[in-house]
């Protein structure tokens, strides 16, 4: 199969960016969409020039790092996929293929189409955790969970933190990713304890970090590539309600008014 | 010269872990924030490490290449992890963990390090369940097992097929809690390019910023390597793309024995080659195993549709060759059984490398529900992959390299030869022996980081007294760091015409066809011809891109031709290794032994033992130190699994 590609190239952070058009020829419909810009990227070094760089490792659609737009679209065609899970064969033939990073301000380029979303590890360092010191813990079965938590806990759990649902938002919002936290500790016995301070951290570290507002377009869940449901976030709406009433009522007990 | 000192305790089995934490020498609380230890690798070992230093008061320093410590590879393991915990009252016990991990080691691991392993393990199921990890569970609430290879008993712990992923997130939270309280500080997006050796101690490392390119000293007091496997080596393997040995094999040419460095697992269940542009090999989890059943055709050459195969004209191999295990034979042996077939012509699928993987009986047996609640996203990865669905025609699968058994060598304590450097998880050799049950690396991974090496090292730091050092001025920092440029600059320098995958894949396709599922004399002799061959021409024609000229430092063909040069002297190694030992054990199998009926020999009168390579300089053959091994709980036997 032949396509045509219009890539963004940006040198740096700094640099401004542009589309460049390359041709992509005699790809098999079995490559994977990243075996294919291999391929693009051999001819490119074989060339002397600069080969587009793109964030990958697992390939297989767990790690979080891939992250393309393709055709305007997080992660590409394929729902519920990561992008190194998308393959040449949901392409028809002879196709032109526009490829961005993630747009974001807070996902600030690093080069071509990589971008740097260390915004999301900062939101978890606000409270997606539950405090638990090593070799502390008794038997794990004197936890019981029932069965549809523990499985709606999974559910939310299945995020890979690839910033899909930030690309996809016309807001720029990390709502998605920071709910779904929420909700997988929440939903767990063991997650109860701070379940208000994580809630009320987490949203505040949001908006430190320059990410959107959720006013539910619902984009997020359509590009998730775990499919995780826009339900999360009427759970964190709710927790974050309810922390922050509490939190109101102790300041007042405190003295803090 | 170096000496192997394993430092095993002696005593009952049962009682030498327990004895020798007592008789490790304790660092005073308010003395720990005064040592810095360096974490290099942030997955399960190196993160769960990271975090309980951290806790115990130790200044952290971590390091992983990637944006996000989230992303390690540790991420991508599908079924599960073994814990001794019986709670299916089936019979599991500490020592029966122990037992199976010994024998499906093919009897080439230290009892006194597997023993721990099992023992421990109970302990990091109750530590990941109070961390959150969403365990698969039973109705009443309770915690749901289920059986893995090698194993009569279900002792595997599972959160869907994405076990590795909760695990490491359960890490990488508690990691993350620490830097937010400035007891960690993490450094993404930078590599280790080398180990830094002061009066014979490891007192540092020199790394690269991969986003500015700028290459730098850290000092501290020890420093921890948990950077995983080299099974990258082989190009095509389940591993992700940026899994790389370059952080063991500095060590190594720092003076870090290498043990058993031909010991490679392949792995029995992944998807099949499909063209020449394949960039990675795709694992179904062994946990398939438990339903589907395993089997290609009778007869050589027959390509009609595997529905179109009467039962009478299949061969459930596996079940056949071996009726007490079935589909559950451990995996090299499964792997080895799938390779014989497809050597025989029975092969299926247009390469004829691969046998089928049949859900057929189970979902007559269980309904198409209950088989999806199972395994349901590890069919819809499969579809994806190869455009066919899975619970209408039988998945085609084919062995592929998984993960390495052997790595840095490490003592008792999990220190490798050079004093105050630890190797944790994949990275050291010490619990596998020459193959590894599944759902076990989780658990080594977790228990070096969580309950081992946070007491092991204590010991080392309380009775060493060093010197502080300014690693910007300090001669062998100094020396360390220029020796790093200036091949870095080399590699930039030879602006040649082929590009370092092209190097990487003919050196994969070398240690896949010559010292991958069966070796043998000639063919690794053969190998040790061409991969110093296919080096030279790396080293002369490499085409490596300058950094941009404006903007990010960020050169991601730097990187990979760093680390395919490592693997290019790692290889060389791994054959040599594999050429020594004359025996077959577990994955390493030598075609000159084996049994009538075509299973592994072993040769314990000859090779019972760890083979750890020391670096004698480039060009000089590495000298091999023997670890005896000394079986006295367990006596080695044939392996069986009829």
């Amino acid at each position: 199969m032949d396509f045509t590609l219009h890539v963004w190239r940006q040198a740096g952070p700094a640099a401004r960016g542009r589309f460049e058009t390359y041709p992509a020829r005699g790809i098999s419909d079995h490559a994977s969409f990243l075996e294919m810009l291999d391929i693009v990227n051999q001819g490119l070094i074989e060339r002397g020039e600069d080969p587009i760089a793109f964030a990958h490792d697992c390939r297989e659609g767990i790690c979080g790092s891939c992250s393309l737009m393709i055709d305007g679209v997080a992660h590409g065609p394929m729902r519920g996929a990561a992008v190194c899970q998308v393959h040449m064969r949901s392409f028809t033939a002879g196709a032109e293929i526009r490829i961005e990073p993630w747009r974001a301000a807070a996902f600030p380029v690093v080069k071509d189409l990589v971008t740097d979303r260390r915004a999301l590890d900062r939101i978890i360092q606000a409270g997606g955790f539950i405090t638990e010191r090593t070799g502390g813990a008794r038997d794990a079965n004197e936890i019981l969970v029932p069965k549809t938590d523990a499985d709606a806990a999974m559910d939310a759990a299945a995020c890979i933190g690839c910033g899909a649902c930030v690309a996809a938002c016309p807001n720029a919002s990390s709502t998605l990713f920071t709910a779904a936290k929420i909700a997988h500790l929440g939903l767990l016995p063991q997650g109860q304890p701070e379940r208000d301070r994580r809630v009320l951290g987490m949203v505040a570290q949001m908006d430190l970090e320059h990410l959107g507002g959720c006013t539910l377009y619902g984009e997020c869940q359509e590009a998730c590539p775990k499919s995780i449901s826009i339900d999360v976030i009427s759970r964190m709406n709710r927790d974050y309600l309810r922390a922050s009433v509490a939190e109101r009522e102790e300041r007042t007990v405190a003295g803090f008014g | 010269m170096l000496t192997l000192d394993a430092k095993a305790p002696t005593g009952p089995i049962d009682q030498r872990w327990d004895r020798h934490k007592f008789d490790l020498k304790l660092v005073n609380p308010a003395n720990k924030r005064k040592y810095t230890v360096i974490v290099v690798g942030t997955g399960l070992a190196g993160a769960s490490a990271a975090a309980t230093l951290s806790e115990l008061g130790y200044r952290v320093l971590a390091y992983c290449f990637h944006d996000s410590p989230r992303r390690a590879h540790s991420i991508a393991a599908q079924g599960g992890i073994n814990a001794a915990k019986n709670y299916q009252n089936d019979g599991d016990s500490v020592f029966r963990l122990f037992y199976d991990t010994i024998k499906g080691g093919d009897f080439r691991a230290r009892e006194s390090n597997v023993y721990r392993l099992a023992q421990v393990s109970v302990n990091i199921i109750d530590q990941c369940v109070a961390q959150g990890v969403p365990f698969a569970r039973e109705y009443g609430g309770l915690l749901a097992n289920r059986s893995f290879g090698g194993a009569q008993v279900s002792r595997t712990f599972y959160a869907r097929g994405q076990t590795g992923q909760q695990l490491l997130l359960g890490a990488y939270q508690s990691l993350e809690r620490q830097i937010a309280e400035g007891a960690v500080t993490m450094h993404p997006y930078t590599e280790l390019l080398d180990v830094v050796v002061v009066d014979g101690r490891a007192r540092g490392i020199v790394t690269r910023d991969l986003l500015t390119g700028a290459v730098g000293s850290v000092a501290a007091d020890a420093v921890v390597l948990a950077t995983g496997g080299y099974g990258n080596v082989f190009y095509l393997s389940t591993n992700a793309r940026g899994s790389n040995a370059t952080a063991i094999w500095r060590a190594y040419k720092r003076g870090a024995a290498f043990a058993n460095p031909c010991f490679t697992q392949i792995h029995p269940t992944c998807i099949p080659v499909s063209g020449d542009f394949q960039s990675k090999l795709t694992l179904m989890s062994e946990s398939l195993r438990n339903d589907g059943r395993v089997w290609v055709p009778l007869r050589a050459g027959d390509t009609r549709a595997p529905g179109a195969i009467a039962e009478s004209e299949r061969d459930y191999f596996l079940e056949r060759k071996y009726p007490s295990f079935g589909n559950l034979a451990p995996r090299d042996i499964a792997s080895r059984s799938a390779k014989e077939v497809c050597d025989e012509g029975r092969g299926v699928g247009p390469t004829g490398l691969g046998v089928y993987l049949d859900f057929a009986d189970a979902i007559r047996r269980l309904g198409e529900a209950t088989i999806r609640e199972r395994y349901g996203n590890l069919f819809d990865m499969y579809q994806r992959i190869t455009g066919e669905n899975p619970y209408a025609v039988p998945m085609r699968i084919y062995p592929a390299v998984h993960y390495t058994m052997g790595g840095l060598w490490v003592d008792y304590n999990l220190m490798t030869t050079i004093p105050g450097l630890y190797a944790i998880g994949e990275a050291n050799f010490s619990d596998h022996g020459a193959n590894r049950l599944g759902a076990s690396a989780l658990m080594q991974g977790l228990a070096d980081g969580y309950f081992v090496l946070p007491y092991t090292i204590g010991d080392y730091l309380a009775q060493t007294r060093s010197a502080p050092v300014d690693p910007e001025t300090h001669p062998a920092f100094r020396a360390v760091e220029a020796e790093v440029t200036a091949r870095l600059q080399r590699l930039v320098e030879i602006r040649g015409r082929r590009t370092v995958d092209s190097f990487h894949r003919e050196l994969g396709t070398v240690m896949w066809d010559l010292c991958g599922m069966a070796r043998s004399d000639a063919g690794l002799r053969l190998a040790l011809e061409r991969i110093p061959a296919i080096r030279e021409a790396f080293w002369s024609d490499v085409a490596v891109p300058t950094a941009a000229v404006a903007g990010s430092g960020l050169n991601q063909e730097l990187e990979k031709a760093g680390r395919v040069a490592d693997f290019l002297e790692l290889g060389e190694l791994m054959c040599r290794d594999a050429l020594h030992r004359t025996e077959s054990c577990g994955g390493h199998f030598r075609v000159e032994s084996q049994t009538p009926e075509g299973e592994a020999l072993r040769d314990d009168a000859h090779f019972s033992y760890a083979a750890a390579w020391e670096y004698a300089g480039d060009g000089a053959p590495p000298v091999l130190h023997r670890e005896p091994l000394q079986f006295e709980v367990v006596t080695p036997s044939q392996r069986s699994y009829k």
